[in-house]
Parts: C-alpha cells; sequence; structure tokens
C-alpha cells in the first residue's frame, strides 16, 4: 500500500492528532470494502449501520472469553452479515478462499504488497 | 447474523484478504481505487477539515449560525462532506454547558470534519460509561469541569452526528482564523477536552 505512515513531521496526517486510523493494515482494507460499496450503491449506508450494531451489540451481550474488543472485527461480521443478506458473496465462499489464503507456503504472507494484519 | 459459524476463527486478515479477492473478481471493487480511498482516509480527511469550521465559526458570526442552524450545510460550504456527513448537528460549549458526544450502539462519527474515530470513541467502556457518569469519565481523560457547569452527553446515531463547537479560549481575540486553525483539536469537537489558549 502506498500510504505514509510517517506520523512526525509537516506532512503529518491531520487525521487525528497523532493517532493511527488503523491498527493493522487489514482493518483499512475492510473499511475501504465497505465504503466502495456503499458508494457503488451495492447496499446503503443504514443497511450496513444496522448490520454493524447488530454485531456489536451480539458481542456485547456475550463477549467472547477468548477473544478482545476488536471494532473492525465487528466491522468486518457486518459486512459479511450485508453481502450474505444481498447474495453477493456468501460466508461459506469467504472461508473457504480464506482456508485456501491459510495454506500458502509461509513466504507468501503478502502476495499483493498490500500487507496483512500482524498477529497479536 | 453469526453465519459465518463462528466455531471457527479464521483470522480477521485472513477472511479480509478473501472477501477483498472474491469482490475484486466479481468487479465490485478495485483494489488500486481501494488505496487511494484508504490514502484519502488516513491522510486527507480528519480533525483539521473540523478545525476549520470551528474557526470560522468563531471569527464569522453569521457563518456560526449557518453552521448552528443546519451543520452539514454550513460544513457544505467549506468543501466537506461525503458519508457520515449526512444529518450533522452542531451544538456550542460555553462557560456554563458543556457538550460531549458519544454513539452508544456503535460509532457513528461526522467522518468529513473530524476523520475516522479514535480507538477510544469506538471502546465499549467509553460508550457505556459517558452516558452513565460523564463528570467521572471526563476527568479520567483530563478534562475537569467546575461543578456548576452542565453537561449534556449528545448520542449520535445514523440520524444525528453531534459535532461540538468548542468555546473559543481567552486570550484569543487578537488571533485570525488561520492562526486558531491549529488550535482546534479533535477531542475539543467531541468534547472530551477543551480548547486552549497558545
Amino acid at each position: 500500500m502506498s500510504a505514509p505512515l510517517n506520523a512526525e513531521g509537516p506532512a503529518a496526517p491531520p487525521r487525528s492528532n497523532g493517532e493511527l486510523v488503523f491498527a493493522e493494515p487489514w482493518e483499512s482494507r475492510a473499511f475501504g470494502m465497505a465504503v466502495t460499496l456503499y458508494e457503488t450503491g451495492v447496499f446503503t449506508w443504514p443497511r450496513f449501520q444496522a448490520a454493524l450494531i447488530a454485531r456489536i451489540a451480539a458481542w456485547e451481550a456475550a463477549p467472547a472469553e477468548d477473544e478482545c474488543w476488536s471494532y473492525y472485527r465487528h466491522w468486518l461480521g457486518a459486512l459479511e452479515d450485508v453481502l450474505a443478506d444481498g447474495g453477493t458473496v456468501f460466508a461459506g465462499e469467504v472461508t473457504a478462499r480464506a482456508r485456501a489464503l491459510a495454506s500458502r507456503p509461509t513466504g507468501h504472507d503478502h502476495p499483493d504488497g498490500h500487507g496483512h494484519g500482524r498477529p497479536h | 447474523m453469526t453465519s459465518d459459524g463462528s466455531a471457527e476463527r479464521l483470522p480477521p486478515a485472513l477472511r479480509t484478504e478473501a472477501l477483498e479477492q472474491l469482490l475484486t473478481e466479481r468487479g465490485l471493487v478495485d483494489p488500486d481505487a481501494m488505496d487511494r480511498l484508504i490514502t484519502q482516509y488516513e491522510t486527507n480527511v480528519g480533525p483539521l477539515n473540523g478545525a476549520k469550521v470551528v474557526a470560522r465559526a468563531w471569527t464569522d458570526p453569521a457563518y456560526r449560525r449557518r453552521l448552528l442552524d443546519d451543520g452539514t450545510a454550513a460544513i457544505a460550504e467549506l468543501g466537506f462532506g461525503g458519508p457520515q456527513g449526512e444529518y450533522v448537528v452542531v451544538v456550542e460549549n460555553t462557560a456554563t454547558t458543556h457538550n460531549v458526544v458519544v454513539c452508544t450502539l456503535c460509532s457513528c462519527y461526522p467522518w468529513p470534519v473530524l476523520g475516522l474515530p479514535p480507538s477510544w470513541y469506538k471502546d465499549p467502556a467509553y460508550r457505556a460509561r459517558m452516558v452513565r457518569e460523564p463528570r467521572t469519565v471526563l476527568s479520567e481523560m483530563g478534562l475537569e469541569l467546575p461543578g456548576d457547569v452542565e453537561i449534556i452527553v449528545r448520542d449520535s446515531t445514523s440520524e444525528v452526528r453531534w459535532l461540538v463547537l468548542p468555546e473559543r479560549p481567552a486570550g484569543t481575540e487578537g488571533l485570525t482564523e488561520e492562526q486558531l486553525v491549529p488550535l482546534v483539536t479533535r477531542d475539543a469537537m467531541v468534547g472530551v477536552a477543551r480548547v486552549e489558549a497558545p
């Protein structure tokens, strides 16, 4: 990704007074997909927002013990929910593709140069 | 709604990559266009936009009036708009009234003027506690308000996205609009801080 990451100096992004907007690269991709699909009319923003609220509410009602709070995990879940509801992409397809990606040999974790989440 | 089968925990980075591949293959997203969109939000859409709105309102009474009457329209006058920029309602902080913004349900936030929300704004603790005990939470965030200042907690939704017009600090009467812009912080426009004179 070509986004500048230097947070210091005169060219520092004005975004949030020094705070990074995305903690991990995948968060920015999940964000970008949702905004792109909204802008091209695949779904409405209220539809996405309702799905996000539902995801967050479900997690807060019963937080997974082994999973700490991750806003963009819910964002991604909401995006998948909306796409599945609209028949655009189904969860099973995502799971199958993700499994295939997981079985890539070591060293091919970043094939497209976009970078992906660091383990935490 | 958790139709992805929560029994299987694939890392979100992998699911995201898989989803992007599928959407790209179907012609629904263009990764290069997405790069540009993300860069835009990482570098150009941020609280500097809101700071310009605030500085204009501080120096132009007619603009201040328009901003308080119709936030979205007045913000658009300065060229800022886009997703999450609809239904912006601006409230003014004064010596006696302090507004602070939260989104209890998710993360509604006026992107065009503040950029994307910081992590604490999305955090369950902030979202739950700011409604129940705002004075305490504000104090923990470093803002001590006198006991006689009324605190109003504004809960943003998809129908109303609140933006705080902070109080112009004393001692800045001689500053120009351009000189005021860098004083205005994101936190002040959310209402968890005040603007300090330089």
